[in-house]
């Protein structure tokens, strides 16, 4: 319906440009000379442009104009276009046509006339009838001798801001004037367009713009030099507010708490802050080392003197340097500086100073919300047009799925179409049944919940992935083992033979032990537990059947009570009831005695046999290891572990010099991902092995055993001793909480932008996008007034506005090409 | 055997009401249930369920009599989509108008017709069928001739609900559960009122209109469907309204006219004789000549008239004004203006009274579905649609079964402190959990803008409660009408048409009319789910004064998911991506599923860990990638190809990005520097 479309198309296009100018733009009023000058009042100034009624030849000067009324009237300047109507006798109304002119009137008073050509943008214009308007408070110089005199009539008095921009009107020039007009009762602006000046205030880069702080209010001495302070970052009006705020801050604070939790306006400003720690013995030297990086670190990062003796938080030892970035999540760093210099360097290769955009026109795109960054969500994403042999397994429906668990022992695994992690465990799901094809009695199945929501819910699966066994006259046991093929796999290998699984002989309970009862089930199961009791120990059997039971699939157990149990308790010098435990592939055997134990200890019992003295760690076993709670020892290893580390890993753990430690080793063969942990601590790959101490749980410090020596007892001992004392530096871990990866779109604020003009108050919004806020009250009040507002409410209304703007535009783009 | 119940009925009914006060003999139940069409039966289906001491009421010898009579050309407009492609049988009921809820599979109407428009007749037989499989208490020929209330303060309400019988027997009722539906068909007041037949008794059989003129008077789906049947026997058809015609596909309201019934729009739009006119039908009036033919006139010719005038003699408007659209005389006009709630059985003690101007028919209720003026009165079924009257679809059977059983819960909770039912999962799920339903979810679909389902945040945001489909104008009154708690913010999950898509007199058909970007979701126009969140529950003022047009109080933050030709919501970038940022960011914490591989790293690497890390990987539950999927991940940068990663350059240190929510956690350089240190000292 091609008729309908373009009508359409039409209306929607209608719909936004009157949003836009009604939101946005008032156009410049049109006021005949009479109105114009009757309307003038005492003390506004107003900018008026005089043209004929119908000339054509204007339209881009009143273009350039239109923009400019929204900034101007953030100084109380009014914008308007006078129509000279050919008998208007108005001196003004420029007698040729192209010869019109724009006036600065305050109240009726002519402050500056502008020739049309000088208008020729938006910072022109803004520029020039600041700069008319700040006649006064800006002073322009051309020679060396007008900065001396200008700079000694302030010295004691006042500092100064001194600026170079090449040419008037460029948008350096009204960054500078914007300045001015907030800053300018406070510190003297000297303006130069000379390069020559420049020059000889010592500045060698002339190609820019550039805006010194001449430090005079300190100046008492007339011969002395006012200190100068150049601002490193581009002329905008944001970085000059930056800029001129720090200046303003103290040179030197002294501070008594935790680095954390200081707060400055340096952070605020995104500038980070450099502690000097100091002490009572040295506080004299420490005082002027501080003061002298202040000086040099100006405008860069705030410099505080930490006072170490009434300080109650603990930092580390032979620390002398905090380093604090002025993201919030980043933890501080604890440094050891050789001297003043390599404080200003390592602030220098620390700092990105992260640039502001001017607002207008930055065209640097939100990150892209649209980017998949959910690993799982991504890698299946693309992994969808593999083929899978699904046919291995059976997809059961409504109809088959109780029919299927009832006819065999059967494995269901529970998921759902559309979701990542469950369709990704699929794939190892697969890979089990491939590695079963033909081996197994059990039943390998699966149901799409997507489809079969019932089934699901009448098994009690409420999230996916879920993995249930079925097996004959048993409930269903729930899987809930780590979501892989091995670790699967062996659940379904242990869960074939019943658990505790009855040992008939004392004959079959020694295969059992040495592992040749369950040859086959040997390689899933290190441990082979098995219950002795004597024919009458009732209870405790239950007790212990039941932690059979709630081990199934991950463990091997089994039970004897014949009467002639005392033979076996004899031999292991075991007293009944007793747990013996035994890894058929060392030949290792312990017994614990059971009298008395429930269930759930007996669980505990075995759950901590499982775990070994000095394991190899891996993805799959490290939260076993993790829930201890203690700090982790881990050796990393290229490759399989010399003999002599574990030898002298295992006698310190014999000495008991490891009880509050979990040593463990990692295999980069085995676990790769151990190389991007090294990495992370160590930015490089460290000569391997390396023995590592991690304490996530309790501090988040990490330590490495000093490469260079050989893990003695004698030097373990010692490399203990000094951690405790703080003498060894840390690699602190991030503390940093999981946020939000991405912002979400703000539909509250597109929504409110579509409706009205001005949105009301955002609601404590939890969407975290540009606020919107659109305070036309304050906008409205006599906007003379305006020249008191701190700068901060100034700008920060001009930003918000900007920005709101440019989110209606981008709200309002209507129906784009599917 | 009648004669001794001729000469019973008025003796009982005297007994009866004599020993009533002194020995009370009425009968007594916890819940009574006056009607056995769909929505009794369907109330009647949960109490049995739940096991409570319930009766249902019914008239007439079978249940749904209602449709043994209506529709009069026996065509249901309901649709049976017996086919959708699909197997989730929540889902199917998306487009399954016409089964009530059970848990019987053979208890779907796509058993018992094959017709896409089902007969009458199925209905009538599927409603026997629901009550008989099921084992409801219903009883038949049992006319509820009054209700009226009887203080006492030990019932549940603080009173019972009397009932009498037409033969006199009094049953006493702790709950009240009127499903009536609109029984008394509705009269427009006019002079010559009477000249015109009711829908209810005209004539079916189109032999009966050969070559007449036939005014209709209506215009909702009854008026059209008599025309339709009676379009090519008739001269013509003059359909005459108030207002404009309502296109059900123009307003998404299953009550407006369906394009089933509309061939006269067509045959009007097409210059043939028939048509369509809007005038009040209390201006006019119907004056029948000597000939028995009838002409439209103006009610103040007739007021202006001598009583005494003979009908030749009235003026007609065409006197003076010649053409006159409504000039010609009709053999017959046809009255189809609809229904009315009867509320004639209720004692005035139930204040029980009708809405207001737009839903006169119904009687007024809260959002709840009680009765305004009594506690313990609840309206179930089509009496009911005040609560969603030209919205959605609570005044027809795909969309009361869903409202019933609320209700149903809400007894539940009020009477037997049955907490609302809910899931409890771990926040990981959240995104899952919402993106599931409303895939699937029929309640939502059809009862969209009533009822919604509430996520209840648990403290801390670590885990959440799932509740269904509850009433969300009574959001204010959750904890109390649930009986859980909402203290640490929760999410209302909606569907929603597009704000300004849908009317009598809009294009639904325009350009560009689907939203395809997800930054444009709001926009949306065809029903798609919206996710409101708040921190606290509003208040009832908060949900009473919200703004014009929203279903819901302004909420802290909004979630459109962009609407879908399919509605399938389970685009992961389209659809559960930008989800999930919404949550993210209005829990403030990270969302994302990793590996095992991934959380094992951050495990030794980072202080916190995410929590699909905590709730999975650290409780053993972790995932293990596969080679095939690794290599994806390598190969789109989230994934880091450690194996092969050596001595790596230091400029790389700053990988992998992607795993920090923010910047980079340790400074390599400072690290190396620490390290340095310590060999200096050692």
């Amino acid at each position: 319906m091609p008729s309908g479309f373009s009508v359409f198309s039409i209306g929607v296009s209608c719909v936004v440009m009157c949003i836009l100018c009604t939101s946005a733009e008032d156009p410049v009023p049109e006021l005949s000379p009479q109105k114009y000058f009757s309307a003038l009042q005492p003390g506004k100034a107003s900018l008026a442009y005089f043209c004929p009624t119908d000339s054509p030849s204007t339209s881009i000067v009143l273009e350039q104009l239109n923009e400019a009324v929204r900034p101007l009237q953030d100084y109380g300047i009014s914008v308007a276009k006078v129509n000279c109507a050919k008998e208007e006798t108005s001196r003004y109304c420029g007698k040729e046509k192209d010869l019109m002119k724009a006036y600065l009137f305050r109240g009726s008073i002519l402050l500056r006339e502008f020739p049309a050509d000088t208008l020729f943008d938006v910072n022109a214009i803004v520029a020039h009838v600041l700069f008319a308007l700040l006649f006064n408070e800006v002073k322009y110089i051309t020679t060396l001798e007008d900065l001396q005199n200008i700079e000694n009539t302030v010295k004691g008095k006042a500092n100064m801001i001194f600026s170079y921009v090449r040419a008037i009107g460029t948008p350096e020039h009204r960054a500078v004037m914007e300045a001015a007009f907030v800053y300018g009762t406070t510190y003297q602006f000297v303006l130069t367009t000379e390069i020559g000046l420049l020059e000889s205030v010592g500045s060698e880069d002339i190609e820019h713009a550039h805006l010194y702080f001449f430090h005079c209010q300190l100046v008492s001495d007339l011969t002395q030099q006012c200190r100068r302070t150049l601002m490193g970052q581009p002329l905008t009006t944001l970085n000059i507010h930056v800029f001129v705020k720090t200046m303003k801050a103290p040179l030197l604070t002294e501070v008594a708490e935790d680095p954390q939790q200081v707060s400055t306006v340096h952070l605020q400003l995104g500038l980070p802050l450099v502690f000097i720690v100091s002490q009572k013995a040295t506080y004299e030297a420490d005082r002027r080392t501080a003061e002298w990086a202040a000086w040099h670190l100006l405008g860069k990062a705030g410099v505080l003197l930490l006072l170490r003796d009434s300080l109650e938080v603990n930092i580390p030892q032979h620390t002398n340097v905090v380093f604090r970035r002025a993201e919030k999540e980043v933890p501080v760093e604890f440094l050891v500086l050789p001297d003043v210099d390599s404080i200003i360097s390592h602030v220098e290769n620390n700092t990105h100073m992260e640039e502001i955009p001017e607002n207008e026109d930055n065209d640097i795109e939100d990150p892209d919300m649209d980017i998949q960054d959910d690993e799982v969500a991504e890698t299946v994403f693309r992994d969808r047009k593999r083929q899978l042999p699904l046919e291995l397994t059976v997809e059961l429906t409504e109809e088959t799925f109780s029919r299927t668990v009832m006819a065999s022992d059967s494995i269901v695994l529970f998921y759902a179409g559309w979701q990542a992690v469950s369709m990704a465990f699929l794939q190892s799901y697969i890979d089990v049944a491939v590695k079963l094809k033909g081996t197994s009695a059990m039943l390998l199945a699966r149901i799409n919940c997507a489809d079969w929501s019932d089934v699901c819910t009448k098994q009690n699966v409420t999230a996916f992935p879920a993995v249930k066994l079925y097996k004959k006259g048993e409930n269903p046991v729930s899987y809930a083992g780590v979501l892989g093929t091995e670790e699967l796999l062996k659940f379904i290998q242990l869960n074939r033979i019943s658990c505790p699984v009855n040992i008939t002989s004392i004959q079959e309970a020694e295969e059992y032990l040495n592992g040749e009862l369950y040859e086959d089930l040997i390689t899933y199961s290190s441990l082979s537990v098995l219950g002795l009791f004597s024919p009458t120990m009732t209870t405790t059997k239950e007790d212990f059947t039941e932690a059979g039971n709630y081990l199934k699939g991950c463990v091997l157990t089994g039970m004897y009570s014949g009467e002639d149990v005392w033979i076996l308790a004899n031999k292991y010098a075991a007293t009944l009831p007793a747990l013996l435990l035994a890894r058929p592939r060392d030949g290792k055997r312990a017994s614990i005695p059971l009298a008395g134990t429930r269930a759930q200890d007996i669980v505990q019992i075995i759950t901590d046999a499982l775990q070994e003295t000095f394991p190899e760690i891996t993805v799959e076993n490290l939260p076993a290891y993790f829930r201890l709670q203690k700090p982790l020892l881990i050796l990393f290893s290229d490759g399989s572990m010399d003999p002599q580390y574990r030898k002298a890993i295992l006698t310190l753990v014999e000495q008991k010099h490891l009880d509050s430690f979990t040593p463990c080793w990692l295999n980069l063969k085995n676990t790769p991902v151990g190389r991007g942990i090294l990495q992370a601590y160590f930015g490089l790959l460290p000569p391997l092995p390396l023995l590592v101490l991690v304490n996530v749980h309790s501090s988040g410090r990490v330590f490495a055993f000093p490469s260079d020596q050989s893990i003695t007892e004698e030097n373990f001992a010692l490399w203990l001793k000094k951690l405790e004392a703080g003498l060894e530096n840390p690699i602190i871990l991030s503390a940093q909480e999981w946020k939000p990866p991405l912002p979400a779109y703000d539909f509250l604020s597109m929504m409110d932008a579509a409706t009205t003009p001005h949105p009301p108050g955002k609601a404590p919004g939890c969407v975290r996008e540009t606020d919107v806020q659109g305070n036309d009250k304050e906008q409205h009040e006599d906007k003379l007034a305006v020249r008191k507002e701190p700068v901060e409410t100034l700008r920060i209304k001009h930003w918000n506005r900007n920005n709101w703007l440019k989110e209606t535009e981008k709200s309002l783009r209507p129906h784009k090409e599917l | 055997m009648s004669l001794c119940a001729a000469l019973w009925g008025p003796l009982g009914l005297l007994l009866s009401l004599a020993l009533r006060p002194a020995l009370g003999t009425h009968t007594k139940r916890d819940y009574c249930v006056l009607g056995a069409g769909p929505a009794g039966l369907q109330m009647a289906a949960f109490l049995h369920r739940a096991g409570r001491d319930y009766e249902v009421f019914e008239r007439a010898p079978a249940p749904g009599s209602f449709f043994t009579r209506y529709p009069r050309h026996r065509k249901l407009i309901s649709i049976n989509k017996r086919y959708t492609g699909k197997d989730n049988a929540e889902f199917n009921l998306r487009h399954d108008w016409n089964s009530l809820l059970s848990h019987d599979p053979r208890l779907l109407f796509r058993h018992y017709s094959q017709a896409y428009f089902p007969d009458a007749g199925d209905m009538v037989r599927y409603l026997r069928d629901f009550a008989d499989r099921l084992g409801l208490r219903v009883q038949y020929n049992t006319n509820i001739v009054h209700v009226t209330l009887e203080k006492d303060r030990r019932a549940w309400n603080g009173h019972y609900f009397i009932l009498t019988n037409q033969k006199g027997q009094v049953y006493q009722c702790s709950v009240l559960l009127v499903a009536t539906g609109l029984s008394v068909p509705n009269q427009v007041d006019f002079p010559g009122s009477e000249h015109a037949e009711g829908y209810e008794s005209v004539s079916v059989d189109p032999e009966d209109f050969v070559g007449q003129n036939v005014l209709i008077l209506g215009r909702g789906n009854s008026a059209f469907e008599t025309a339709e049947n009676i379009l090519g026997v008739t001269n013509f058809i003059h359909m005459l309204s108030r207002s404009r015609v309502r296109l059900s596909w123009a307003t998404h309201y299953v009550g407006d006219l369906r394009a089933i019934n509309n061939g006269l729009l067509d045959t009007y739009q097409l210059k043939s004789l028939d048509g369509l006119l809007e005038s009040d039908l209390r201006d006019l009036a119907i004056v029948k000549d000597a000939k028995g033919k009838f002409h439209i006139t103006l009610k103040f010719f007739l007021e202006e008239a001598n009583a005494s005038q003979s009908a030749d003699a009235i003026p007609l408007p065409q006197d003076d004004n010649d053409n006159f659209a409504m000039r010609v005389a009709y053999d017959r006009v046809i009255r189809c203006l609809g229904w009315n709630f009867d509320f004639s059985i209720f004692n005035q003690s139930l204040r029980l009274s009708s809405g207001s101007e737009f839903s006169r028919k119904y009687p007024l209720i809260r959002a709840s579905y009680e009765s305004k003026g009594s506690r313990g009165l609840f309206i179930l079924g089509t009496a009911s649609h005040s609560v969603d009257y030209r919205k959605s679809a609570g005044g027809f059977i795909h969309g009361f079964r869903y409202t019933v059983r609320a209700v149903h819960r809400l007894l539940e909770r009020r009477h037997h402190g049955i907490a609302w039912p809910r899931t409890e999962h771990p926040i990981t799920q959240l995104t899952d959990s919402i993106v599931r339903r409303v895939n699937e979810a029929s309640g939502l679909y059809q009862m969209f803008g009533v009822l919604a389902d509430v996520i209840l945040l648990k403290e801390n945001a670590t885990s959440f409660e799932y509740l269904q489909e509850f009433p969300m104008q009574m959001l204010a009154q959750l904890e109390t009408l649930t009986g859980r708690t909402a203290r640490h913010g929760l999410f209302v999950i909606n569907m929603e048409y597009g704000k300004n898509f849908s009317g009598p007199d809009k294009d639904v058909f325009f350009h560009d009319r689907s939203v395809g970007h997800t930054e444009d979701a709001w926009q949306s126009n065809f029903l798609h789910p919206v996710i409101y969140y708040y921190r606290h529950l509003p208040t009832e003022q908060e949900v009473r004064f919200r703004p014009a047009h929203w279903p819901l109080p302004r909420p802290t933050a909004i979630h459109h998911i962009v609407e879908d030709f399919l509605t399938d919501w389970t685009a992961p970038v389209g659809h559960i991506l930008p989800l999930r940022r919404f949550l993210e960011n209005c829990l403030d914490t990270d969302l994302r599923s990793f590996y095992a591989e991934s959380c094992f790293l951050f495990a030794l690497t980072r202080q916190k860990l995410p929590p699909f890390c905590q709730q999975g990987y650290l409780r053993m539950q972790g995932l293990m990638s596969t080679k095939s999927l690794r290599d994806h991940g390598v190969e789109s940068g989230l994934l880091r190809d450690y194996a092969a990663m050596g001595q790596v350059p230091e400029d790389s240190s700053r990988q992998p990005g992607d795993h920090e929510p923010v910047g980079r956690p340790l400074a390599a350089g400072h690290l190396i520097q620490s390290l340095d240190s310590n060999k200096e000292e050692l």
